[in-house]
Parts: structure tokens; sequence; C-alpha cells
């Protein structure tokens, strides 16, 4: 095969995955008549934009080697958080600054404690992990906080069935997705985590300030996982400590599925994107054949496996 | 007849032609030196010996039979054995375990214990190791015994053919020594020993019979004592060996870099070098003496514990490799693999990786001026690739030194440090990097070289210092110094 051809199927992969399990869901009896109509897209749409937010901080840190555990129970606390200044009567743009900052106070404890301490990111994020997931339930002291009402409500409702305009979430993972994009392929940041993530020895040797890298990167993925929880809050209409436990794995398919290597330096926001839409598809499709939530994980489970397995084969055939 | 016999062997993958016709004939009982620059077509000869590959044409046979290995495995069962130049060991596991690895000694899946020690310990006897520590980790072990481990673990398959592929690239001289006894005691015991390496005088001491690969052929084989090293360089290169160190008059300026009494725990111990612009200084010593803690510590990568290093012109604060790159100093590492190079990452990213923001206007990087930076030093240095965004790990191991070296030129560094900068790299690529070497001196640039490989150092530099554990034991001007000389002062018996 003519080399820019198969690059360019290579780069498609994650595309044609997508594009499969669309067809699959669009041709039985069962969801024929629903599955491919501009309403449900919008709600496949809405229902990807935390994962996908989570997946744009993700595919920073693991394009840079390392990886974060502690999503789920970021976005869980900043939750409470954002539902906590809710009830305190602070304003919608008050409240959105403070669970970005909420996300970054975590990102930013991560990446010192992975740079200081020298201790492997998995170890670290997996005590964050708890250390979060208690705090957010301590906060809220053990229940969901309720709030009257706030404009942050309306930013996932998919309740119109008429409208056509998509939620503001959708809209907001959209910018954001183009933005990290940018950031990673474009910046010297960017470029730099990618060196981290390739060879940190190299980095370190070419003057690529290493120890501050490892930082930043983890503090600005906590912004995006602390506006992840914004929008958990939106949707659910309140602050929940015991909300997307696990979804950190969620996250982590999703850009795993897009093509990035957990061993670092290579990955892209365009596949992991594409793998956050995937499993928002499964899902959608699974529950609209009436299949039981069990099977989905099943399902799920071996397109994680399925999706790495075939990138191995594509990888192995270069070489 | 016996031995192994190979004839007009051919391999092509894809288009590529990776072997024409190589003939290979190796007695038993003899060592046979498998020479040629990498590209030759070593490896792939190898890997159908070991049944990795399958040959296109030609016949091979082992013994008289026809040997026609179906995988790695069937060939150790025929009797072909291959030790590679990375270890493959358990590093947790213990040396017996190691040793036995896939053939223990067992009763329904139970390991005999002692039956194990006993054939372990007689694998290692047979070796001349009969007093290696069979319970310590092989981890713990050093690399000159874990290449012993190795060698044991594919001897317990009474192998008739043993391929060493490069076994003495991280081994000190002594170490290496001990190996060519191991060597001469297993071809004494009637095994055919198949030895590759770039160290030419190696294959010299340790071999009996040399063939030399070029292109995917054959080029000529015979009795080491009848042919000279000259010959053979030539043979490999096509190239008379005069032109490898290629070095005019120097013409050395003021001092551009002071180290004085640098010391680091615990290697490196009161070392002092000055090093002056347009000149090439060498530093010999065995390995552990300290070279490669000295070139480090002046590129700030390790700390000191006491002493000063000093770059003429910059002030004398706490350095970080940032600052070094921007003082004019550039590091080539030892290890390209592990330290050197981002394998993953494309050519034009591994050189422009010091200098990033300078390719960078409001913080967006510009992909196409990296692409044609990169591209401009493929070209001066016949860097072998598609293009400038191939990832590097796709290059044989000259290309990927001739890339890392790119980076300190692109930079452009004054001062180079340069750590063993032909390791593992064929002759051709060796030329052309000691020719750039021999340039840079002639633009007035600084180059400090540590080197194992004593010839090049004596074609090579101005001035040479030999370490011994962890000093500067002695500088003089190369015209001083002769290999053996070398030798004595980094062994300390000065």
């Amino acid at each position: 095969m003519h080399p820019a051809l198969k690059g360019l199927l290579s780069r498609l992969g994650p595309f044609l995955g997508l594009l499969v399990v669309i067809v699959l869901f669009s041709l039985p009896a069962e969801t024929r008549a629903y599955f491919l109509t501009y309403h449900n897209f919008k709600i496949i749409l809405t229902q990807t934009v935390i994962v996908a937010i989570g997946a744009l901080g993700m595919t920073m840190i693991i394009v840079s080697g390392g990886i974060d555990l502690s999503v789920g129970s970021s976005i869980a606390f900043t939750s409470v958080v954002g539902a906590l200044l809710i009830q305190h009567g602070w304003a919608a743009a008050a409240v959105v600054a403070a669970t970005i900052a909420a996300g970054a106070a975590i990102g930013l404890v991560n990446g010192t404690a992975i740079a200081g301490l020298r201790v492997t990111p998995f170890i670290i994020t997996l005590g964050t992990l708890g250390v979060a997931r208690g705090s957010a339930k301590w906060l809220a002291d053990n229940q969901t906080v309720n709030y009257e009402n706030s404009p942050i409500n309306g930013w996932m409702t998919t309740a119109n069935p008429f409208g056509y305009s998509l939620p503001g979430g959708v809209w907001v993972a959209i910018l954001l997705a183009v933005f990290t994009a940018v950031l990673l392929r474009k910046t010297v940041f960017g470029r730099h985590l990618f060196a981290l993530g390739s060879n940190e020895a190299t980095a370190r040797l070419c003057g690529v300030p290493t120890t501050r890298l490892k930082i930043l990167v983890y503090a600005a993925a906590g912004c995006f996982f602390g506006l992840a929880g914004l929008f958990q809050l939106s949707r659910l209409r309140q602050g929940d400590p015991t909300v997307a436990v696990g979804l950190e794995l969620d996250i982590i398919a999703a850009v795993i599925i897009g093509g990035a290597s957990l061993n670092g330096g290579v990955g892209g926001v365009l596949g992991s994107m594409i793998g956050a839409l995937i499993m928002a598809v499964l899902r959608n499709g699974s529950q609209q054949m009436g299949w039981p939530t069990y099977f989905q994980e099943i399902i799920i489970g071996l397109v994680i496996i399925a999706a790495v397995f075939l990138d191995r084969l594509r990888q192995g055939r270069r070489e | 007849m016996s031995g192994l016999r190979l004839v007009g062997i051919r391999k092509s993958f894809g288009a590529t032609r990776a072997l024409a016709s190589v003939s290979l004939a190796v007695e038993p009982g003899e060592v046979h030196a498998l020479i040629g620059e990498n590209g030759a077509g070593k490896s792939t000869l190898m890997k159908i010996l070991s049944g990795a590959h399958r040959p296109d044409a030609g016949t091979m046979e082992l013994d008289g039979a026809p040997y026609a290995p179906e995988s790695p495995h069937d060939a150790r069962r025929k009797g072909v054995a291959m030790i590679y130049q990375e270890l493959n060991l358990a590093l947790h596991l213990s040396a017996q375990e190691n040793i036995l690895l896939g053939m223990e000694s067992a009763r329904r899946g139970w390991i005999d214990h002692r039956a194990s020690r006993e054939r372990a310990r007689a694998a290692l006897a047979q070796l001349g190791y009969g007093d290696l520590a069979l319970d310590r980790p092989a981890g713990a072990c050093s690399i000159a015994e874990q290449q012993v481990i190795e060698i044991a673990r594919a001897l317990l398959a009474k192998p008739r053919v043993l391929i060493l592929d490069e076994p003495t690239s991280s081994l000190t001289q002594a170490d290496a020594e001990k190996l060519f006894a191991v060597v001469l005691r297993l071809r004494d015991q009637g095994v055919s020993v198949i030895y590759i390496s770039h160290f030419l005088e190696e294959c010299r001491c340790v071999a009996g019979r040399f063939t030399v690969l070029k292109d995917g052929e054959t080029v000529a084989s015979g009795a080491m004592a009848d042919a000279s090293l000259d010959r053979i360089v030539t043979l490999m290169t096509g190239r008379e060996v005069s032109d490898l160190y290629p070095r005019g008059a120097s013409h050395p300026g003021a001092s551009v870099l002071e180290v004085r009494a640098a010391s680091r725990a615990p290697r490196l111990r009161d070392a002092s070098l000055s090093l002056r612009a347009g000149e090439i200084f060498g530093v010999a010593g065995l390995i552990g003496a300290g070279r490669t803690d000295l070139v480090r510590s002046v590129f700030a990568l390790d700390e000191l514990d006491s002493g000063e290093i000093c770059i003429v012109g910059s002030p004398a604060v706490r350095a970080n490799p940032r600052r070094r790159w921007d003082e004019g100093l550039g590091f080539l590492s030892e290890n390209r693999k592990e330290e050197g190079l981002m394998l993953s990452q494309p050519i034009a990213d591994n050189i422009t990786l010091p200098k990033m923001t300078s390719f960078s206007r409001f913080g967006i990087v510009s992909g196409a001026r990296q692409r044609a930076a990169a591209g401009r030093w493929i070209g001066a240095l016949a860097i072998k690739c598609r293009d400038a965004g191939q990832p590097v790990g796709h290059l044989s191991g000259g290309n990927q030194q001739k890339v890392a070296l790119a980076r300190l030129l692109e930079h452009p560094a004054r001062i180079f440090l340069l750590d063993e900068p032909t390791r593992g790299i064929d002759v051709g690529s060796k030329a052309q990097i000691y020719r750039i070497i021999g340039e840079l001196a002639a633009e007035g640039k600084a180059v400090l070289i540590v080197s194992s490989y004593l010839p090049e150092l004596l074609g090579l530099c101005d001035r040479i210092g030999v370490m011994c554990r962890g000093r500067l034991a002695a500088v003089k001007p190369r015209s001083d110094w002769t290999e053996e000389e070398i030798m004595r002062v980094a062994t300390g018996n000065a």
C-alpha cells in the first residue's frame, strides 16, 4: 500500500470505528426509526460532554507519560463545591471559576506530589482518588447538595425535543477540543509534553524543565476536570459526592481507543474525542436495543481491548 | 562434512534486498568473526541462522545435514544458539533460575532443586565461572556475569554453533578479556562460535577466521592471521583507513571550560581540566573510572558534591542543562536509546528540542521551519531516512547517532561534550563523525570526547587525559601517548 494512504488510514482508524458502530446501530429494526435522528445525536453529544472534557485533560497527561486515576473523585468534589457555592448565592460566573480552580488545585497537588516525591503517578493519583472522594463527602455532609435554581442547570439540557440548538456544554467541549489540539500540537508547551512522555531523560538533557512541566500538566488537566465537574453538576442539578465513581476509567478508555499510548509520547485530541463518542454511541445504542446495562459493560470492555489490539497490529506492521 | 555451511543465501523484504548472496563456512572448534558495517546484512543473516527468518534461496547445512530451522526454538533444538547484544535476563530471578529458565529440572511440576543446581553449576564450570553465586539475583550481578549467565543458559541445550552479537559492547577491558577466555574455552570444546563485533582488534584476538559482508554479499573470507586490520576495513567500507582520522594541524585558542577539583560520590574525585577553543580533548579510562560522571557534571545533569565548573564568560551560578545549552554547550549521551533520543518522535523534534522556542512565534511552533532545519542536517550528514517526520526509532544505529549529533550542531554549540560518540555504529558513520569533529575543531569549537576506543582517541585528539578511580590521572599531548601507556595509567599502574 502507498505510505501516504496507509498513514491516512491509520489516522482515520478511530473514525472508521465510530462509523462502524453508528452503522451497526442504525440497521436493526428496533432502532432504525430513531437512532439516526438529529435529536438522538443531540442526546449522544450531550452525554459525551463530561467524558470528552475529561479526556482532553487526560490526553495531555497520558501524552506526557503520566496517568490520573483521581478524575472521577475530582469531578464529584468540584460538583459538590459548585453546588455549595450556588447554595451560598454565588453568581454563575463565579461558580464556574471556582469549580475550575478546585479542579486545578487537586491537579496541582497531584503534580507537585508526583514531581516532588518522585512517586509514580499511578500511586499518587490512586491516593488522591480516595482523598478527593472523601473530601467531597465530608464537604457535602455525606448527602446530596440541593439548591433552588441556577442558570447552570440549563447548560446540559436536551429537554426540548423540537429545539435544534445544541446545549451549551456541547459547544464548550468542541471549543476546548480545538484549543487543546492547538495547545498540544502547535505550542512549545505541547511539544515539550510529547518530549517528556517519549523520553524523560532526553527531555531533561535537552533543557526541558521537566519538574515544572509535570506540575503544570496535572494542574492544567485539573482545570478540565473541574469543568467536567461543573457539567456533572449541571446535568444532575445537584451536587452529589457519590457521582462519577470509576469515570476515570471511561475517560482513560476514550483516550486509549483514540490511539494514545500509556507509555507516553503518542496521542491526540481528535482521537480521544472520537474515543469518547464511540463509547457514548455504544451506550446510547445499547439502551435503545433494550440491552441490559451489564451487557453494555461487556461490550465496552471488549471494544477497549479490540481498539488497542488493532492499534498494535497497525503499528507492528509499520515496522 | 561437519560444521556450518551456508551457500548463496538470499533474502528480500518487499522491495528491499537484505542479502544478495552470502556464503559462510564455520568449522567445529573454530571462532569465526563476522564483520561488516551496519546494514551490511549481519543481523538478517543471524536471524536466518537463528530461525527468525527463512531465506528466499540458498542452502544451509549443519554437520552435513540440511539445516532449515522453523523458529528460534527449533534452531536451539538443532544446535544453534544465539546471544543477543541486549541481554535477556529476568533480573529479579536468581542466576540459577535464569540459567534453567524454560528448561527446569522438575518432577510433576515441582522443581528438583538439587538437580537444577548441579546442571547450572556444570554449565558455569564449563565457562570457567564455577564459583559464581547461584542464588544471587541476576540484577545484582555485573554485566559481565550476566553475560556469562546468558551463555550458560545457551550451553544447557548443548549447542554446536554459538552466535555472539557484539558481546563486549558494554564490558570493561578486563571483563572483555575474561569473555575471550570463555569463548576460547568453548572453541576448545569443539563448539563453532560466530563472533560479531565492530571492534576489529577484538576479532583479531579471538577469531581464527573471518568473513566480511558488504551490501548483503560475502566479499571476502580467510584466516585472521593473513589479513591486516587496514585490509579488513578497506574490504568493509571500500575506503582506505588513512582517511578515517582526517585531522589537519590544530590551533588551540583561549580556555573556554575550566573544571576544578570536581568531586561527586562515589565515582568522581578531585578531577580538574581545562578545555581550549579549537581543541579536541580526549578522556580515556576504564568504565566506572568516572569519565561519564565528569561530563554529566559539566553539563549539570548531575550535581557536584564539591569543586567548581566554570564556563569562561558566564557567571558561575547554580547551573542546569537549560542554562548549559544557553551558554553554548551541547551534550551527546553515551546511551542513545535510554537518554539520547526520543525514539518514538520525529527526527525534526529530536534535533530541535533544545531550542524549540526559537522555532515559535507567539507560542506557536512552526513545524515547517523545524522540518526545514532538520532537512538541512539530513542532507549535510547524509542521514538515511524517509523524511524529517520519520520517528528516530526507525533509523539504524549510525543514523540515530547522526541525529543526536545534529542536535548539537543545530543549536549551535561551541563546546561539545561527546560521551562515546561512536559506540555501536558502523565504520562508515564513524568516519563521518570523525570528519565532523575535525571540522568543528578547525572552526574553533572546543570538543571533549569520552571514549573506550583508544584508536579513535589517538587518531583524533590534541590532548588526552586518562581517568583512574575518579581522578584525571594524567593529561598529555596525543603524541606522548600509546595504547599501552593509556591502559597502564587507566589501570592504576602508573
